[in-house]
């Protein structure tokens, strides 16, 4: 059996007398493609806050491959292997196509302190851009300002910026939120296509998406974990169908 | 790629041509654009580049004048020696200052650096036994740095600084282009982005600040021996104002905006008021027409106009891309 990514424990989040996130378990093996689905304000967002050290925790632990990160900021933890995209699309507007990619391709590495060699200059952390811009079909558009991008390619894009530090633990927040179809179906593959070593944590508002590429299923309501396991068996779970009744199709 | 380097060229041949042709005068108000266009520039590191705007500025530049000026006329340290001390003084203190300013940003980091510039001028101001008050510190000799040639000769000191300008221009160029500076426009954009791509941006903002004051301190030095003389308004509020204004007058996070700026200080201060007194109201419907009409400043606009004279979209399209840019490299 593989290792345990990443372990919380009790993990809560308390906004006043808002408890975004009460307590969550979790646990997910290295190479585990979970899906986080809960209707909008269950505290899916907050969680990955929690998780990515954007936002500080009430209560509990976070444990990544054991190593207790409860209290290390984001920096440390982007370092020790955790990579993540946003729900709202959070790129370098003002800057190019290649040069956000240069951005995230220097995030790890010692060279991002260099000033006295232009960035395009740095070989390797331009062909880590470069690999993963080809990858995602964005290379032709490189020289244009975030701005001219569709929608569509700026959320690829924000996989982009999340896969070029190499995580070990990737969380994405509905990265086929606001696609279409086709596009939906591009993001789907290239998650699915992943190197399987890599652990990912994916909130999804589309059902098909979200069992199409998770394994497992752990499904939040009122920041707790209502229920957890696999595809089939959180479809047939009458809670689960509760809270979705209404909100649509399970 | 060949008219940007007609372009440099031009502008050499201009820089090295000009105390030759200009009279004295205006040769002096050239020097003054590069001093306080270097200051400019090294303030749009942290305002243009970083997104810092710091109301304190002529702190680090006076920091290094004033050290000039003390180590000089009382301590009968060497040029040579003062030169470069008074750099490090406003590094120090722009390492100190940085501590505090740096833990905010936006409209606090502003204040911040406004509260410890007017500390400096009051410091500079009260402490008469060492910095001469009010009266500030005349006397400084030229800047004879043991080179062959004297500088005493206008024209020598004008090359002299011509030189030691366009090794700090070049210094800065370098630093925009690359990974370092780069994070700077990073963190400028999304800061949070930035931490969660691995880089602890406390540092690079700090690192920033650190080198912005070195780099004021540096046209401090040059100002202190070109001018002779220091005095409170050196390090004044008013003075650190300026700095900002040349920076957006010239293109806030250009690199040569910022001199472009400073020239038009100078020459507006100078040239207008021989003939009014009314020199800072003519400045004021400068500034208001340049943010009206040219939000991104001279150099700024001009870049604008530039790529739309190449055909390239500077300004993204709204609904779609228009035609493909040019590849960079
Ligand atoms: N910074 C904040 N301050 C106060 N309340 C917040 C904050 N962020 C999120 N919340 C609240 O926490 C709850 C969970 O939000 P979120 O994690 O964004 O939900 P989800 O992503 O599942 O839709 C919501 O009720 C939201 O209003
Ligand atoms: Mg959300």
């Amino acid at each position: 059996m593989s290792a345990v990514c990443l372990r919380t424990e009790q993990l809560r989040k308390h906004y006043g007398g808002l408890r975004a996130v009460d307590g969550v378990d979790l646990e997910v093996r290295q190479g585990e493609r979970r899906a986080i689905i809960g209707p909008n304000g269950a505290g899916k967002t907050t969680l990955f806050h929690l998780l990515s050290g954007e936002v500080p925790a009430t209560a509990g632990r976070i444990l990544l491959f054991g190593q207790d990160i409860t209290h290390l900021p984001s920096y440390r933890r982007t370092a020790l292997g955790i990579g993540r995209t946003y729900q709202v699309t959070n790129l370098f507007p003002r800057l190019t196509v290649l040069e956000n990619a240069l951005l995230a391709a220097f995030g790890l590495r010692r060279e991002k302190y260099d000033p006295f060699r232009a960035a395009w200059q740095h070989r390797q952390a331009l062909e880590d851009a470069r690999r993963l811009l080809e990858e995602f079909g964005l290379w032709e558009k490189r020289d244009w300002p975030i701005g001219s991008l569709s929608y569509g390619e700026q959320r690829q894009l924000e996989i982009v910026l999340a896969l070029a530090g190499r995580p070990r633990l990737l969380l994405l927040d509905e990265p086929t939120a606001g696609l279409s179809p086709a596009e939906t179906q591009v993001v789907t593959r290239l998650v699915a296509g992943l190197d399987p070593q890599i652990t990912v944590l994916l909130i999804e508002h589309d059902m098909d998406v979200a069992f199409q590429v998770a394994q497992r299923v752990t499904v939040l309501h009122f920041g707790r974990v209502l229920a957890e396991g696999t595809v089939d068996e959180v479809r047939g779970n009458p809670e689960v169908q509760a809270i979705y009744l209404g909100v649509g199709e399970l | 790629m060949g008219l940007r380097w007609l372009g440099w060229a031009v502008v050499a041949a201009v820089a090295l041509a000009l105390p030759q042709v200009l009279p004295l005068y205006f040769t002096h108000l050239v020097l003054l654009t590069m001093i306080y266009g270097l200051s400019a520039m090294s303030l749009d590191l942290l305002a243009g580049y970083t997104g810092l705007t710091s109301f304190g500025h002529a702190a680090y530049f006076g920091a290094a004048a004033y050290t000039v000026g003390i180590l000089t006329t009382q301590h009968r340290v060497p040029p040579a020696l003062a030169f470069p001390a008074g750099v490090a003084a406003a590094a120090a203190l722009a390492a100190v200052y940085g501590l505090l300013a740096t833990r905010a940003v936006g409209v606090y980091f502003l204040i911040i650096t406004l509260a410890l510039g007017m500390g400096t001028w009051g410091l500079a101001y009260r402490w008469s036994s060492v910095t001469g008050g009010d009266n500030g510190l005349p006397g400084i000799p030229p800047l004879e740095l043991g080179l062959p040639w004297s500088t005493s000769d206008p024209k020598h000191l004008y090359y002299l600084i011509l030189v030691i300008f366009c090794l700090a221009a070049f210094l800065l160029y370098r630093l925009v282009r690359s990974p370092f500076g780069l994070s700077l426009r990073g963190i400028r954009e999304s800061e949070g982005r930035m931490r969660m791509l691995g880089y602890n941006t406390w540092l690079h903002r700090y690192v920033a600040f650190v080198v912005a004051g070195t780099f004021a301190g540096l046209a401090g030095s040059l100002y202190a021996f070109y001018n002779r003389f220091v005095s409170p308004p050196d390090l004044h509020i008013a003075a650190s104002a300026e700095a900002v204004l040349m920076v957006i007058l010239g293109g806030a996070g250009t690199l040569f905006g910022p001199l472009v700026g400073a020239g038009i200080v100078v020459f507006l201060r100078n040239l207008v008021s021989a003939y009014t007194h009314r020199w800072m109201l003519i400045l004021g419907v400068v500034f208001v027409l340049t943010v009206m009409y040219a939000p991104q400043g001279v150099a700024g606009g001009a870049r604008a106009l530039w790529a739309r004279w190449r055909g390239r979209a500077v300004t993204p399209p709204v609904a779609g891309p228009g035609k493909e840019p040019v590849a960079e490299r």
